[in-house]
């Protein structure tokens, strides 16, 4: 993953949120994962068309005074192995 | 007890969202399986719920957090309404999953359903052979099983393949995964029978043996590793050989709520035959009150309810007592701890029946016969509803 890299959605998940639950979540095939705040934070902005350093770069302006790069990343990589995002092919 | 802020006092907390709405929108079936968790006396319940009246358990259950549905039944593809109910099931924010048989399922119908915005298809199969897919649920499906799955990736659906296991296939599960795997489903559910229903009639035919069961397992992990992410596989152990209960439904109205053909609302399918509980119908109630208020639904919340050895036990916080209708079934109570836990007072009966599979003398001593899934069986069973059929 480079600062380039486009993520979006995999196929078979939803990213929605849940006013029963206060929370995002992802639904797919007969389940379902609750995010936290943060992974909620990060997933609304993965939209295959951003960069993660733009996903970066507007978390700080929504969360200001914190470096984010190593959050942003370090979810999104485990995002992606989890299956529920893949990089975008150019 | 706990006090709640306005000074009120509570007898228990609130309930959490009823996080899956399963609708058994029919009880009509083509297929005739021997291990149908439908009730067996499904023939009494013909009236089924009209096109708005499910329109309007969609809203309640969705207001109440639902997000999950499952569109089952019977056959699901036997309603025509389907395409109105996946439709308004996507205005509202649900992921929607088709759980079929296949037949019924054309080209015209999943491109309707795919408009209509259904998530997802999940497709069962009775065995990776033709003769055993087709003597088990007494039809001749399997080729027509094979076009379907064909059909739902072509229409770009995820696909989850479920094969319901048992004696008579489980030695196929090698077969079935290579299936699975040429079919392109992307989860397999290997599910290993649940005895309730026309299943628990068929109980001592249908449960393998621990031999059989360990095997399959060994074959399931080396075909994983072998597959690794492309196609996630779930094996679903028969609770029979386990040492502990199932978390049944995550607890009782805790996050799984059914409702059946003719509108009665379950906090799990199987709750039906459970005596003495009053489940209301979505014609007469709403489902806010159903979920939160209705005495059935919080019969078995929390652990009250509880007898010994549950009662006092470091692990009701994990398996909430297991299942209440196989405590029901096999010992005659549903407040008894479910008697696949080795700490219950009944295990011996579990065990019995472990013991007679083991050393073959089954077929021997009881049914000798299977007993199919039809409108004839069902009638006759009905006759002893309300009290353990086998």
């Amino acid at each position: 993953m480079s600062e380039d890299t486009v993520f979006e959605l995999s196929g078979h998940y939803r990213f929605q949120w849940e006013p029963a639950q206060s929370a995002y979540v992802l639904l797919y095939p007969e389940g379902m994962v609750k995010l936290g705040g943060s992974a909620g934070e990060i997933l609304k902005r993965v939209d295959g068309a951003s960069p993660v350093s733009a996903i970066v770069a507007d978390l700080e302006r929504a969360f200001p005074g914190v470096d984010l790069t190593r959050d942003v990343t370090e979810f999104l990589a485990h995002a992606r192995d989890k299956g529920w995002l893949r990089v975008r092919s150019a | 007890m706990r006090a709640t802020r306005g000074g009120c006092v509570s007898a228990r907390p609130e309930p959490g969202p009823p996080l899956w709405l399963l609708t058994e929108l029919t009880y009509r079936c083509p297929l005739h399986c021997v291990y149908c968790s439908n009730p067996v006396d499904y023939t009494r319940y013909k009236e089924e719920l009209t096109t708005e009246e499910w329109l309007r358990v969609l809203r309640e259950a969705r207001e109440l957090g639902a997000t999950q549905l499952g569109f089952s039944g019977g056959e699901p593809l036997m309603r025509d309404d389907l395409e109105t109910l996946a439709a308004e099931a996507r205005r509202l924010g649900y992921y929607s999953n088709l759980i079929t048989s296949g037949v019924g399922l054309n080209e015209r119908r999943i491109a309707a359903l795919k408009e209509a915005g259904l998530d997802h298809i999940q497709v069962s199969f009775q065995d990776s052979t033709r003769e055993m897919n087709d003597f088990l649920s007494s039809t001749r499906t399997f080729e027509l099983k094979r076009r379907v799955a064909k059909m739902v990736k072509a229409h770009g659906y995820p696909m989850v393949l479920n094969v319901v296991l048992h004696r008579l296939n489980i030695d196929h599960v090698g077969q079935i995964l290579d299936m699975a795997a040429e079919l392109e489903a992307d989860y397999v559910e290997l599910a290993n029978t649940q005895y309730y229903g026309f299943a628990y009639a068929n109980r001592e035919l249908l449960l393998p043996s621990r031999e059989q069961l360990e095997r399959a397992e060994g074959v399931t992990n080396a075909f994983r590793r072998r597959m690794g992410e492309r196609m996630k596989i779930f094996f679903v152990v028969p609770d029979y050989y386990a040492n502990r209960p199932k978390a049944c439904m995550n607890g009782w109205g805790s996050v799984f709520l059914c409702v059946t053909a003719d509108g009665v609302a379950l906090p799990c399918h199987e709750a039906r035959m459970l005596p003495g509980l009053e489940f209301a119908n979505v014609r007469s109630r709403d489902l806010r009150w159903i979920w939160r208020d209705s005495p059935a639904f919080n019969r078995y919340r929390g652990d009250e309810w509880m007898r010994e050895p549950c009662r006092s036990c470091p692990e009701k916080g994990r398996d909430f007592g297991g299942c209440r209708c196989q405590a029901y079934l096999v010992t005659g109570a549903a407040e008894n701890a479910d008697p696949v836990c080795d700490k219950s007072p009944h295990h011996n009966l579990i065990v019995e029946v472990t013991a007679r599979v083991r050393e073959g003398t089954v077929n021997a001593e009881t049914k000798p016969v299977l007993l199919y899934r039809d409108d004839e069986t069902s009638r006759a069973l009905a006759g002893k509803s309300k009290t353990p059929v086998a």
